[in-house]
């Protein structure tokens, strides 16, 4: 590899002492293969972690390139310019235009996707201006020839003056000359792409000697984006503020000429270096294929049928490892039990297995979700369904992408939510992640079964048409039009940080890199696993204790009263039992909680006993059937029918049957709308890497399911 | 000349849009028709149509719709560009 020599010492003391481990940035346009060469360079050896004020994760990795030089890489999220269009990408100018950053690069790497090398190499000169030590990893050279793209690499080399290194990054070739390039000493390009205008030199200066820069496009960056830098203090923001104006500085026109500058010069630099022999476009596999796929009626059955699918395999496929895990925990617990006593044996079995059991049950789900989403994401075709859904979701003050998470939010809010990453537009995704919980998900299924069969008759009309069937799908409904009601009353209350563009690459169809869905499952699952499971286990423990204790000797009265009962009613051993559950819920701290709000849950037609319910369910909606069981003494192993026959047998205060419709029907709509999800709060707060969505959710679904509930139990009693 | 669009001064901003509201925009493109830029209205989103390579004097092709018209991908620089119809409306194009 040649690489330009130029003797000059500017930027290069941060090149001339090579350190054992080197830093260095990975960037490029969004499907110029950079998440590819990530991979190829780390495999699974990376970490996520975040950017301070973003939502987009900061990847970082290792690679080791010779046995005395290790690379901490870390990838930048994609961007087809240093100027950023939303917050996400600047992340990019707060690195590398801060060289008191931890990760300041020594070596820049820019992937660049060689069938389309006009647009991609505009990224590349404003990172060479910045003369930043620069590689090009030519990518996807193979793609490039089969399009009769050909590149003289040799010829692009020198017109650049950087090493260029051909790859396929999906088959890890050229990785290993990359390598090799990564542990040299690089200079900057000493010759910048773009020429500043000589008007703007006195600005630049005066800017260059403030901030003590040796670049003067890295000054004219200052001059464009000071009002977005983090690193700047407010009274250098507001020097800025006042040289730009003395000069009038007009930041748009600027900009402008120096893309069509930087185009112009790009052109220059291609003419010789690129040949293009291209069959016409329209023959292309991509347009064929899209043809089908985006037509207005096959393009959305496809769709349909591809959703079914995703919704089939999380729903019915997921079940069978989420059994096994249920089964899996059931079974360690009842081995401890058997084997050890005592209050700690119960904190760890019922609190805190149960709890890491409410975690992991989760794990196939997001495993399966994901797959299917990396799979949609890798061929392309995710570009698509945004491509089809953009017109009617955008309408709602959603994204073509919204469909994903909300169809997954039948399934489960948690890697639903999860989903909603792939919505690059921050406004979209936040009403995406805060309205996809509203979906019902498998876990109410529980809850509305155990009602349906308590409220509704099994009646059935036109002799197919089942009465409890339709309730059922009328509350899938409603969740749905909660859903996106809900969304559009968010586009009208929140500010866009943002505009919302759809200019984007129209990626063509590839096959999908096995190794890149692999790594993303891993990824999700670790996520949802170790950020997501620590609030899940704290508060499932938090609950247990409230279930598990009362105040003074509470317990013990509630024993001997339960064994008094017992003798006066001559109750059975297991009734005796469950009598003795029974009592001892109702006298521990989470009864008394149940009583404590029974005045605010009256009006809704629940009593306190319902309120234990609701406060047990808080982590997770199916514990209330197990509650109500054990609150009317009914027991663990009974099924929907002993639980009907129970609960119908159960009188108010006048002697009348306590579960009338009214407080049927108002309970379901109560756990259509409430949060009464942990996983899925701890969810959101990772993935909006705040607390304050979680509780702008909580608020809003829980007293939108108390305005309901009450509306329902009124109407109807 | 369309540097000037880019101004932030809104009067001639607005002064261009009447003048090329009679001109043909991308939105106005049937599909396979061909055609070459000549200047971009919005200026915020020129910046953005620019650096996606739709400078003006460029070569551009309607390739599809949406099913339900909107957005729309078109080629520009021999890559598909998808885009909205109120974004593809601020490309005017050379008579």
């Amino acid at each position: 590899m040649t690489v330009a020599t130029q003797p000059e010492i500017k930027p290069a003391e941060r090149t001339s002492a090579r350190p054992e481990e080197v830093k260095i940035a990975l960037i490029g346009n969004p499907n110029s293969g950079k998440t590819s060469l990530f991979n190829q360079l780390t495999g699974l050896n990376q970490k996520v972690g975040n950017f301070p004020g973003v939502t987009v994760d900061k990847k970082t990795g290792y690679s080791q390139l010779t046995p005395a030089i290790r690379a901490e890489i870390i990838d930048l999220p994609g961007t087809y310019s240093l100027y950023p269009k939303s917050l996400d990408e600047r992340v990019i100018t707060d690195l590398l235009y801060d060289p008191t950053s931890k990760h300041f690069p020594d070596l820049v790497i820019v992937t660049a996707d060689a069938s389309n090398l006009k647009r991609n190499l505009l990224l590349f000169t404003q990172l060479a201006d910045l003369q930043l030590p620069v590689v090009l990893a030519l990518n996807m050279v193979d793609v490039a020839e089969q399009e009769g793209v050909k590149i003289d690499v040799e010829l692009l080399q020198r017109e650049l003056g950087v090493p260029v290194i051909p790859m396929n990054a999906r088959k890890g070739v050229g990785v290993a000359a990359l390598k090799i390039v990564m542990t040299q000493q690089l200079n900057a390009v000493e010759r910048p792409f773009f020429t500043i205008p000589a008007d703007l030199q006195p600005l630049l200066q005066s800017i260059k000697s403030r901030f003590s820069l040796s670049n003067d496009y890295l000054a004219l960056q200052f001059a464009h984006q000071y009002k977005s830098l983090k690193f700047l203090k407010e009274e250098d923001l507001a020097w800025l503020g006042e040289q730009l104006e003395a000069a009038d500085f007009k930041s748009n026109a600027r900009q402008a000429d120096e893309t069509i500058a930087r185009y112009t010069r790009i052109n220059e630099l291609l003419l010789d270096a690129v040949r293009v022999e291209k069959a016409e476009k329209d023959e292309k596999f991509s347009n064929r294929l899209d043809q089908i796929l985006t037509h207005r009626v096959f393009g959305y059955l496809i769709f349909f049928a591809i959703l079914f699918l995703i919704f089939q395999a999380i729903f019915a496929w997921a079940s069978y490892p989420m059994d096994l895990i249920d089964g899996g925990i059931a079974a360690l617990n009842s081995l401890i039990q058997e084997n050890f006593s005592g209050p700690l044996v119960n904190l760890l079995t019922e609190g805190v297995i149960a709890g890491l059991g409410g975690v992991l049950v989760f794990v196939p789900q997001i495993a399966i979700l994901f797959a299917f989403i990396a799979i949609l994401e890798e061929t392309g075709y995710m570009a698509r369904v945004t491509f089809m859904m953009d017109k009617i979701m955008r309408k709602f003050g959603l994204n073509g992408k919204s469909v994903v998470p909300l169809i997954s939010g039948v399934a489960c809010a948690v890697p639903a939510v999860m989903s909603a990453r792939t919505i690059e537009n921050w406004k979209d995704r936040m009403i995406t992640i805060f309205v996809t919980p509203l979906m019902s998900c498998s876990a109410r299924i529980p809850v509305y079964t155990v009602l349906i069969a308590l409220v509704v008759p099994d009646k059935y009309y036109l002799g197919f048409l089942n009465l409890q069937g339709l309730v059922l799908m009328g509350l899938y409904l409603i969740g749905f039009l909660a859903a996106i009601f809900s969304a559009l009353l968010l586009k009208v209350i929140l500010k866009a940080r943002e505009r919302s563009y759809f200019i984007m690459e129209f990626p063509t169809y590839k096959m999908p890199r096995w190794k890149n869905v692999g790594i993303t499952i891993v990824e999700k699952v670790k996520a949802f696993v170790f950020e997501a499971g620590k609030v899940i286990v704290a508060i499932s423990v938090i609950l247990w204790v409230l279930a598990s204790y009362g105040p003074g000797d509470n317990f013990e009265q509630a024993e001997q009263r339960a064994l008094r009962e017992a003798k006066t009613e001559g109750l059975t051993e297991v009734q005796t039992e469950n009598r003795i559950a029974s009592h001892q819920l109702e006298s521990s701290y989470a009864g008394i909680v149940g009583r404590s709000i029974e005045p605010v849950i009256r009006p809704l037609g629940y009593d306190w006993k319902i309120g234990i319910a609701l406060l047990t369910s808080f982590a997770a909606r199916e514990v209330f059937v197990g509650t109500i069981s054990t609150i009317y003494s009914i027991g663990e192993e009974e099924n929907v029918t002993t639980i009907k026959e129970k609960l119908m047998a159960e009188k108010d205060a006048n002697g009348d049957p306590f579960f009338t419709p009214a407080r049927g029907f108002s309970l379901m709509i109560f756990y259509l709308f409430a949060m009464q999800c942990a996983s899925t709060l701890a969810i959101v707060r990772r993935e909006t890497k705040s607390w304050m969505w979680p509780a702008a959710q909580l608020v809003y679904m829980s007293g939108l399911a108390y305005v309901m509930a009450f509306i329902v139990f009124q109407l109807f009693s | 000349m369309f540097i000037n669009s880019l101004n932030k001064e809104r009067k001639q901003v607005q002064h261009m849009a009447e003048k090329h509201e009679e001109r043909k925009s991308v939105r106005d493109m049937k599909i396979g028709e061909r055609g070459v830029i000549c200047c971009l209205q919005d200026p915020e989103m020129g910046l953005k149509l620019l650096e996606m390579g739709c400078i003006p004097g460029t070569e551009i092709k309607m390739n599809s719709r949406a099913p339900l018209g909107d957005p729309i991908t078109i080629i520009v620089n021999n890559y598909t560009l998808s885009l909205r119809l109120d974004e593809a409306e601020t490309i005017l194009l050379k008579q």
